[in-house]
């Protein structure tokens, strides 16, 4: 838990991109990847325009390099998987460092993490340049189903209510001698599980009467939703414009 | 008396679906401005009369009535307005992500919009000593900080009654003097679901006991807890050290 104001991915600046509305935000890092998804199979070069439009958002947006690497940990599990796609591969072989691979599998490996880590930066600048409570007004502002916004609202404000309930189930079991050493004691770990999503399940319902209790009708209100100015939609658009630019161009010179 | 009672429950009788009865005929009348503390040991049913004052159970026998109006279906908008419930656990309450829109979350569902809804915000805030905190999530507040903030989010909607469910549960002692001179300090009537005897002294002049799901007795808190015997048939136990014959006898 961060004992500020705001959350942690949220990195605090007065900036040209903090400042932008989140729901221009939310429309340009999508269309950036459907742009970096969509790029042939042979191009290489528009990928260095795509992490050039993204390492300027950063500089912009004072995001330093550093964290942005260090947040890049949550792509570590799809790395090991794309460095199996070489190994595993069929086709003609190449040495790699005394390692026999397949040259389709390697090519693969390498767009795959190029398409992957670039839409992993992506997001890590979205979220460190929009507070959570404004990613959901975003996304509202988008239309998107009242429900699964009101969903999301409660999972933004009960994750660390859950988490410390967790915290102290743990410490309960761990101050009467328990320790997960073998498979054996999963016995214990899913009666935990089911325990808390029956605590859970309870609160929402006791959240539930607090909310009819205060006229709940179906509609979360909303505050503040700022709309966007079509300069601020303009603004948003440079890094997917580039991201489209490069990838339309790359089709082109593969259909000629 | 010119205008009607903040509260009228007569003959009220309840049992849940299951079978278990927890209202036996429940009479309870609560004058404008008076602060009472119900009293009682657990499962007397204390939670069951909460729940009937702003319709949430409803479906036994008796009635409810708040300044004059009757809880029932057609009206429960405007009940649910002028019975303003702050629940035990404020992580229960406070489900909105930051502090100025769960206050707002009451009375705009009234149907307040733009400056008079932020005047309403601002203005609750005050009242509970938490101006300064409109922004922050709940979360990064201390508990007796939630624990206003609850209150805020019911004042407000302006109650007739503001009814809360042990509001000294889990406050540490200097948090719980704070929202005693909070409380005291409100223009609203208040009726207070409490195990805290000393604090229904300090706060309520009146008390009454529910056991069985029926008003044993109903007299001025101080005559209550000297009691002995009627504190004792009820499962009431006072502090250990704690004698109210020592406190000087509330005024008024």
């Amino acid at each position: 838990m961060s004992g500020g104001h705001t959350h942690q991915l949220y990195v605090e600046h007065e900036t040209l991109v903090h400042r932008l509305p989140p729901q221009c935000k939310l429309i340009a890092v999508l269309t950036f990847v459907i742009a970096v998804v969509s790029t042939p199979r042979s191009a290489v070069w528009p990928y260095a325009v795509y992490a050039g439009a993204l390492a300027a958002v950063a500089v912009l947006a004072r995001i330093p390099a550093p964290l942005i690497l260090r947040r890049m940990v949550v792509e570590v599990p799809f790395v090991v998987f794309a460095l199996l796609l070489p190994v595993i591969s069929r086709g003609p072989r190449v040495d790699v460092l005394g390692v026999s691979m397949s040259e389709s599998g390697l090519a693969a490996a390498g767009i795959l993490l190029a398409k992957g880590t670039l839409g992993v930066v992506a997001s890590i600048l979205l979220a460190a340049t929009t507070r959570p409570r404004d990613l959901l007004l975003g996304l509202q502002h988008l239309r998107m189903p009242q429900l699964l916004v009101q969903i999301m609202t409660f999972m933004f404000r009960y994750v660390e209510v859950v988490l410390a309930e967790m915290g102290r189930m743990r410490v309960a079991r761990e101050s009467r001698g328990f320790r997960a050493r073998n498979l054996g004691q999963l016995r214990v770990l899913a009666h935990s599980a089911g325990a808390l999503f029956i605590r859970c399940f309870e609160r929402g319902e006791r959240v539930h009467l607090a909310m009819l209790s205060r006229g709940y009708s179906g509609r979360l209100p909303t505050l503040d939703g700022a709309q966007a100015r079509s300069t601020d939609w303009a603004v948003a658009a440079c890094l997917p414009a580039a991201a489209v630019l490069a990838s339309a161009a790359a089709w082109f010179a593969v259909g000629r | 008396m010119s205008s009607p009672p903040s509260l009228v429950v007569e003959g009220l009788a309840f049992a849940y679906p299951d079978g278990h009865q927890a209202l036996y005929g429940v009479d309870l009348t609560v004058g404008r401005g008076e602060r009472v503390a119900v009293l009682g040991p657990n499962g007397a049913g204390k939670t069951t009369l909460v729940l009937h004052l702003n319709g949430i159970l409803t479906g036994g026998r008796g009635r409810v009535e708040v300044a004059g109006l009757p809880v029932a279906k057609t009206n429960l908008a405007e009940i649910r307005r002028r019975v303003g419930i702050v629940f035990q656990d404020p992580d229960d309450q406070l489900f909105m992500p930051t502090v100025r829109e769960d206050v707002a979350f009451g009375p705009a569902n009234l149907g307040l919009r733009g400056p008079e809804l932020a005047d309403r915000i601002e203005e609750a805030l005050a009242l509970v000593g938490m101006a300064g905190y409109a922004d922050r999530p709940p979360h990064h507040l201390s508990y007796g900080q939630r624990r206003r903030v609850a209150v805020a989010t019911v004042l407000a909607m302006r109650p007739e009654i503001l009814v809360l469910d042990e509001p000294s549960s889990n406050l540490d002692p200097a948090s719980r003097r704070e929202l005693a001179d909070i409380l005291l300090a409100l223009p609203v009537t208040i009726l207070m679901v409490t195990h805290d005897l000393p604090y229904a002294l300090q706060l309520c002049p009146r008390a009454v006991i529910l056991d069985d799901g029926v008003i044993v007795r109903d007299a001025p808190t101080y005559d209550l807890l000297c009691d002995d015997a009627t504190m004792a048939a009820h499962r009431l136990e006072l502090p250990f050290g704690f004698d109210p014959r020592t406190v000087a006898r509330p005024t008024g």
